[in-house]
């Protein structure tokens, strides 16, 4: 049918609707729905890793293989260094940055690698804010406790008190900057109101938060003439007799050869894994979301926390094409957007937790509920011209012009049609185990923003990973200068991949694939 | 025809797609109409590492120009975000060498006056708007850039909050602007030095130095799961 025709049902049960509430799940509900239609629950997609750190833990079968993979370093490769420094930072997404400015900032030689350029990462696509504590009315004990409840009651307390209690000050280190909050009419910071959170706590720059941060952030490392390495993909660390991280080598994607990197701490800021394409789920995390830092973490010895959960956004574009896995944005639900099945009828209280949202929208589309297309996606709709009919026309327009000009440019306008919907693989919740400095079980490796665990438990909020990424990219940023100015420079040896690899041999040299990946498959192959 | 049936969207670009003639660097292939620019260059089987950022239109690493079919006018897109047509011919910009200024936005005196100095060639504007019209944001560049050499960074900060520094206003400036870049000085200046200190922020941070949630902590961070579960319960 005309995509017009399926949608006039939207509009015609809409005045309907408006009146209507729609409870929360209580406790016993949601965990019975989401152990029924959350991907993470589903087993056959999951195996146990075979050896390493988290010798049989389960996780999902394409990071379990990758996990178990070799280096395409090998084992007498030459390690003389290209270039030394004190703190090396590996990621140039929001957590790379935050890290880079706090260590050079405290008096560290810094360089900053990354695979794509500077900037080029997940944290450049937020758009629905940062969960910082800032109103009256709100504490960071009500942040800590429904970040805890989002968790599923998993987070790791320590981690999550520090970034609930860091919260102001990184607000106001990047009002410094000259970040363009939003505002209340008497100049203080304007909050809104996420999914899963008791009061409104999202900073966010209209929908262009984490495009405005990152804008300043990368702007403030090129002025503060920290050393850049672009186009360097991280393929293997480096280790000193005793284990410690001492350095990494990349490849320089522009001309295939190796740099070998000498640091005395390294910060591991290498974000999610979206273009694994877990269960073969769209994403929506940018070209380089391969999950390299995990691998070389677990190459190293560090230890996995929470890698069997991943987050499925419950809002990715199914239509059209083009869009496909984009994400709409969170704020059109916190602003009043529902959810509607083919039947026209909304099923979920669309503020509930993403975990929540995700998995009655795939129950809705796998009991029959949904609206397919030809390409053989399913989804349901989001009523976004609702928010306009609430608060006026002009409203889509003036909060959500990202969104707008996205789907404008294939012809749709959302302030008068619906969009269609279905989760999207969005968020790795696990990562690599770190303290509350940030580091991991090896010494001088800190990892800091997606690629790291713990701190989100089961399911991260909306608007926490932005503050996560200030947070820990600022934590292990000073630790890491704090101790390079007492301490030598280690040797660099591959001991580690040795040890790693003879333990893969004793188990038939399990995956049989090279990791990390560093940028997914997608050129077709031609003849 | 079951209930089912009828909730499916026509698409027939899908079901049957059309091959489109395009070129992409100046060589001719076949590819399926309506893809993006960039799944039309994987599908042509080129591996593309420069020109790839977040695929989601915000980063602007995909930065490209096109023209379609007999039409004279060379246009700007978003590689991740643009479809391809018959005719298209297109190619990816290559990093640009504009002059960015660098500065301690803390420590300016006189932001206002500063641009003069960190970008002399702002003022310089021959009105031309070829920076308006490269614009795939569709953001009014060359207005913006008057702004700023008047002085009304605050505008500037909200005509450029859409700004996804893809530079493709930069090689088109007769005059050697780099609109974008002067924007981002002048929407740094404005957040760091014209905009309210918010009080509420101030007293939160004040709070937490001072301990005034200590309490609560104790009594949390005590609590075995069990009365933790119960106690989260409790927030509405």
């Amino acid at each position: 049918m005309d995509i017009h025709a399926l949608q006039q049902i939207v509009h015609k049960t809409r005045d309907a609707r408006r009146k209507q509430t729609i409870l929360k799940f209580s406790p016993a509900d949601r965990d019975q729905l989401i152990h029924k239609y959350h991907p993470d629950f589903r087993a056959s997609a999951y195996r146990p890793i075979k050896f390493g750190p988290n010798e049989g833990d389960k996780t999902v079968v394409e990071l379990a293989t990758l996990l178990e993979g070799d280096s395409s370093i090998q084992d007498h490769a030459d390690l003389s260094a290209h270039y030394t420094c004190d703190v090396l930072v590996i990621g140039g997404g929001g957590a790379g940055c935050a890290a880079a400015l706090h260590a050079h900032g405290a008096g560290a030689k810094v360089i900053l690698a990354t695979k794509l350029r500077l900037g080029d990462s997940n944290s450049v696509m937020a758009q629905g804010g940062m969960q910082i504590s800032v109103a009256p009315e709100d504490s960071p004990v009500t942040h800590f406790l429904d970040t805890l409840k989002g968790g599923h009651m998993e987070n790791d307390h320590a981690l999550l008190k520090v970034m609930v209690e860091d919260g102001p000050s990184i607000a106001k280190w990047l009002l410094e900057l000259g970040v363009l909050f939003d505002r209340q009419a008497d100049g203080n910071l304007h909050v809104k109101k996420g999914g899963g959170s008791s009061k409104p706590r999202l900073l966010t720059c209209s929908d262009y938060t984490g495009l405005e941060i990152m804008r300043v952030l990368k702007d403030e490392v090129i002025n503060q003439k920290i050393q850049l390495l672009e186009f360097a993909a991280a393929v293997e660390l480096l280790s000193d007799d005793e284990g410690n991280c001492t350095g990494a080598i990349f490849k320089d994607l522009d001309n295939q050869r190796h740099v070998v990197v000498a640091a005395k701490s390294v910060i591991l800021a290498t974000g999610g894994i979206g273009r694994l394409h877990i269960q073969g789920f769209p994403t929506s995390n940018h070209y380089g979301a391969t999950g390299d830092g995990l691998c070389l973490a677990y190459r190293m010895g560090a230890k996995l926390a929470h890698i069997d959960t991943f987050q499925y956004h419950p809002s990715g574009a199914v239509y059209p094409e083009q869009l496909i896995g984009a994400l709409v944005t969170e704020g059109i639900r916190s602003e009043g957007g529902q959810l509607v099945n083919a039947k026209g009828e909304r099923f979920v209280n669309e503020l509930d937790t993403r975990d929540v949202v995700s998995s009655s929208i795939i129950r809705e589309c796998e009991e029959g509920r949904g609206i397919r297309t030809m390409s053989g996606r399913v989804g349901v709709w989001l009523d976004t011209p609702l928010l306009d009919a609430e608060h006026g026309p002009g409203t889509v327009e003036k909060h959500f012009p990202a969104m707008m000009l996205q789907f404008e440019r294939f012809g749709i306008d959302i302030s008068k049609d619906p969009v269609l919907i279905y989760p999207t693989l969005h968020y790795q919740n696990g990562g690599v185990k770190i303290d509350t400095n940030a580091e991991t079980n090896v010494k001088n490796l800190f990892v800091a923003g997606e690629a790291s665990g713990g701190l989100h438990g089961r399911n991260r909020l909306m608007g926490n990973s932005l503050l996560d990424l200030m947070v820990f990219g600022k934590r292990s940023g000073l630790t890491a200068a704090d101790r390079v100015k007492v301490m030598k420079q280690g040797t660099l040896t591959l001991n580690h991949l040795q040890r790693f690899r003879a333990e893969a041999k004793k188990h038939g040299n399990a995956s049989g694939v090279i990791s990390p990946m560093i940028l997914p498959a997608y050129t077709r192959k031609v003849g | 025809m079951n209930q089912e049936d009828t909730n499916v969207i026509d698409q027939p670009e899908v079901v049957k797609p059309r091959m489109v003639t395009i070129e992409i660097a100046g060589k001719k292939v076949d590819v399926p109409e309506g893809i993006t620019v960039i799944k039309a260059m994987w599908y042509a089987g080129i591996d593309v590492v420069r020109g790839v950022g977040c695929l989601g239109g915000f980063c602007g690493a995909c930065a490209t120009y096109y023209r379609t079919k007999d039409d004279p006018k060379v246009k700007t897109c978003l590689a991740c975000q643009t479809a391809v047509q018959d005719g298209m011919s297109f190619t990816m910009m290559p990093p640009f060498p504009a002059r960015k200024a660098t500065y301690e936005i803390q420590k300016l005196q006189d932001p206002k006056q500063d641009l003069f100095n960190l970008y002399p060639e702002a003022p310089l504007c021959r009105n031309c708007n070829a920076c308006t019209e490269a614009c795939p944001q569709k953001i009014d560049v060359r207005e913006g850039v008057w702004k700023a050499v008047f002085g009304d960074f605050k505008s500037v900060s909200e005509m450029f909050m859409d700004c996804v520094m893809c530079g493709m206003c930069t090689p088109v400036c007769i005059a050697d602007i780099a609109p974008n870049l002067v924007a981002l000085y002048v929407s740094r200046a404005q957040g760091a030095h014209f905009s309210e200190q918010p009080e509420g922020l101030d007293a939160r941070i004040k709070e937490i130095q001072d301990g005034r949630f200590n309490d609560e902590w104790n009594k949390i961070l005590k609590m075995n799961d069990k009365e933790l579960a119960e106690h989260c319960a409790t927030v509405k």
